[in-house]
This record gives C-alpha cells, sequence and structure tokens, in this order.
C-alpha cells in the first residue's frame, strides 16, 4: 500500500489529523466572522432600518467599502455597514487561512511537492486581493 | 420597500436556499441569485457578490463535519485550486467587462445543467484500474472508508480534470456560485474519483476558489454589506440546520423537486437576460 509514503516520518502528523485542524479552523473563522457580521447588522439595522433599499441599481463602484483602509476607517467610526464588511472580509480570509496552514502542514510531513503547490494556491489568491489592498486598480 | 423588510425577506429565503442547497447537495449559492435579482430586482453584480460570500460561509461551515468522515483528500483538492484560483479570477474579470444580461443567461444555462447533474444516476466505475503516471508523482491516489474496509482508488485523466477545474473556477468567479456541480463532474466523470471523494472534495474546494474572486469583487464594489448580511447569515444557517437533518431525510423526491424549481428559476433568468430585463 502507498501508506507508508503517504504517512509523514513523524507519525503524528498524518493527513487525517491534519484535515480535522483544517475543519476546526474553518469552522472557527466562520462562527467568529458570522458574529462579526450579526453585531454589524444589528447596529445598521438599528440606525438604518426604516431607510429605503435601493439595491435595484449599481453604484458599487463608488463605495467606501471596497478597500481596507475604507473598511478600517468605518469600523474605528462604528459604522454598522463598515463592520459587516469587516466581517465578510474574514470570513474571505478563513479558507486562505486554511491555504496557510496547509502550506505549514504538508512541510511538517516533509511533502515539499506539495509545499510549492500549495504556496502558488496562496501567491494567486494574494494577487486576487491586491487592488483592495492597496486601493487602486492593478489587476 | 424598508431596509428592514428587505433585511428580514432576504434572510428567510436564503434560509430557504440554504437549507434546500444543503439537503440536496445542490448548494444554496445556484437559488440566491436568482431569488435576487428575479424577486428583490436586486442588481446582477450586488447579487453576485453576495452569493460568492455565502457560498464561503456555506462551504466552510460543512467541511468540519465532512472531514470527520473521512472520504476527503486534500492533495487533490490543492493540486486542482491551482486550476480553479485562477479561473476564479479570470471569471470575475470577465464578469467585470460583459453586461448583466449575458451573466443572467449564461447563470440560467448553468442551473439548468446542475438540475440534469443532481438526478442523473451516479456511475460506478472499475475499482482495479491501472495506476496513472502523474496521479503517481502527485501522490494523488488515496483510500476512503466504506462499510467493508478500506477501498483504495487511483486517479485519471489528470490534463482533462484540471482543465474542466479551471472552467469551475471561470464560472463561479462569473457567476458568484460554487460551482459544485462542474467540480464533481470533473472530479467523478473525467478523473473518476469515487463519488463520495468527490463530493467532499469539491465542498472543501469550493471556499478557497471562492476567495480568489472575493478579492476581485471587494474592489470593485460588488460586496455589499446590506446585500451581503441577510444572504450569508441566513445561508449559513439553513445549510447547518440543513447538514442535520440530512442523516434521516429522503433526500430523492427532494431532489426532484428541488430540480424542477432551478430548471424553472433557469429558464426565467435566461428569458429576462435575453429581454434585457435584468
Amino acid at each position: 500500500m502507498n501508506s507508508t509514503s503517504r504517512n509523514s516520518p513523524q507519525p503524528q502528523w498524518n493527513d487525517h489529523r491534519i484535515e480535522l485542524i483544517i475543519g476546526t479552523l474553518l469552522r472557527a473563522g466562520v462562527l467568529l466572522s458570522a458574529s462579526v457580521v450579526l453585531l454589524g447588522g444589528i447596529l445598521y439595522l438599528v440606525r438604518n432600518g426604516h431607510a429605503i433599499a435601493t439595491y435595484s441599481t449599481f453604484h458599487g463602484d463608488l463605495s467606501p467599502l471596497r478597500n481596507l483602509s475604507g473598511i478600517a476607517h468605518g469600523v474605528l467610526q462604528l459604522s454598522g455597514r463598515a463592520i459587516v464588511q469587516f466581517g465578510l472580509l474574514l470570513l474571505i480570509a478563513t479558507p486562505v487561512a486554511r491555504v496557510i496552514f496547509s502550506a505549514i502542514a504538508f512541510a511538517l510531513e516533509r511533502d515539499y511537492r506539495y509545499v510549492v503547490l500549495t504556496l502558488v494556491v496562496l501567491a494567486i489568491l494574494v494577487c486576487s486581493f491586491l487592488n483592495s489592498i492597496f486601493g487602486s486598480r492593478l489587476i | 420597500m424598508s431596509v428592514l423588510l428587505f433585511t428580514a425577506l432576504v434572510l428567510i429565503g436564503s434560509f430557504i436556499a440554504g437549507f434546500l442547497g444543503s439537503l440536496t447537495g445542490l448548494g444554496g449559492g445556484v437559488v440566491i441569485v436568482p431569488l435576487l435579482a428575479l424577486a428583490f430586482h436586486v442588481d446582477m453584480r450586488y447579487a453576485i457578490g453576495a452569493s460568492l460570500v455565502s457560498v464561503i460561509a456555506t462551504s466552510s461551515g460543512a467541511a468540519s463535519a465532512y472531514v470527520r468522515e473521512g472520504f476527503s483528500n486534500m492533495r487533490i483538492g490543492m493540486f486542482l485550486e491551482v486550476a480553479t484560483t485562477i479561473g476564479a479570477i479570470a471569471g470575475a474579470l470577465i464578469a467585470a467587462h460583459v453586461s448583466t444580461s449575458t451573466i443572467a443567461v449564461v447563470f440560467g444555462f448553468v442551473l439548468i445543467y446542475s438540475a440534469y447533474l443532481s438526478i442523473r444516476p451516479q456511475p460506478a466505475y472499475p475499482v482495479n484500474d491501472p495506476q496513472d503516471a502523474l496521479a503517481r508523482f502527485l501522490h494523488l491516489d488515496s483510500s476512503y472508508p466504506t462499510s467493508q474496509g478500506e477501498q483504495h482508488y487511483t486517479v485519471h485523466r489528470i490534463p482533462l480534470g484540471f482543465g474542466l477545474m479551471f472552467g469551475a473556477g471561470t464560472l463561479s468567479g462569473l457567476l458568484g456560485i460554487g460551482s459544485g456541480a462542474v467540480k464533481v463532474l470533473a472530479m467523478d466523470q473525467a478523473m473518476r474519483i469515487p463519488f463520495k471523494v468527490s463530493t467532499t472534495t469539491s465542498n472543501f474546494m469550493i471556499g478557497v476558489t471562492a476567495a480568489a474572486s472575493a478579492g476581485v469583487y471587494l474592489a470593485r464594489g460588488y460586496i455589499d454589506p446590506g446585500i451581503a448580511m441577510p444572504v450569508v447569515l441566513g445561508a449559513l444557517a439553513g445549510s447547518m440546520l440543513g447538514a442535520r437533518v440530512l442523516v434521516n431525510a429522503r433526500t430523492k423526491s427532494l431532489r426532484l423537486v428541488f430540480g424542477a424549481v432551478i430548471v424553472i428559476l433557469g429558464i426565467e433568468m435566461i428569458f429576462n437576460g435575453f429581454t434585457g430585463r435584468i
């Protein structure tokens, strides 16, 4: 069987244990971000619940919540919308954290082929966030 | 409509979508976009943005339950995520340059195709296949638990699967859905990975794929907190409840009903797209 090649030289690091840790990590990330979204959502509804919802025309290209500095600025002013957006950002970061943990786990398993593959995925993810990090249109 | 009423209705709709999506295995994303676009007249860009973040929530929430069963294969997942994440960024960039009507029409066809896949019988493959050299190089072959003990499997046609995964990623980024149906097609049909392994590994990959397009969506303002908040919370609660009752539920007739709903939504998306109403 190929189980000898799949398992690491250190028996405490095997695929199933890593997957269990990843599962817990994902669950924690989702619960944390959902709590932040809920908190911000309550603030937003208490203050703006009676406003008129206008989502049939798109004006998101003017939103200040398109980049990290805009979201941070809004959160510091305790804006409900910004806190929701921060929670959504935590949610989006959850699978990214999973990729980072996978890279470490593959290194502990000494599967360097997969360390490289995982870092490629991480690099692609970082590329997709360049616009939001720097607040300008890079891609 | 007031913000409060809009939030409450979208929350209920997303809860039902998440519940049925997890019961039938089709995911809630496929109904959330038509729900927002057709019933609430939300602009397609806001709809796909909200749906995409809800997909991250439901797939990550479900993953912790799946890994305990030991079906998912994280090497297959990580290898194919190279294809899906590049595809996702490409899809999200395409979404910014085509009309919302075009997106609606493509969405409609994907809906109908997903419905077809959900009612199609699961194919069975011979278990003692010869090994694939590329699969061996990438350490993709593995085993999974069955009632008769550990069942070994081998992975095939990796370039074809990788290409299909790029397509799945592109659809995910273009339409704001998990495209679990196309992912399962690539793994199950093309790469001949056992169905249980395909579905659980696909669920694992959905979050990372969606995160790649979410970066592009965020910077373009597609992710609006006012819409995404009820969609994420509703879909997450619904899918968690769905996962709880899944064990006891008879899902076959439910899949047929949900499949029929998806076909109707698909036709409506295509019609509204062609007539330019979306």
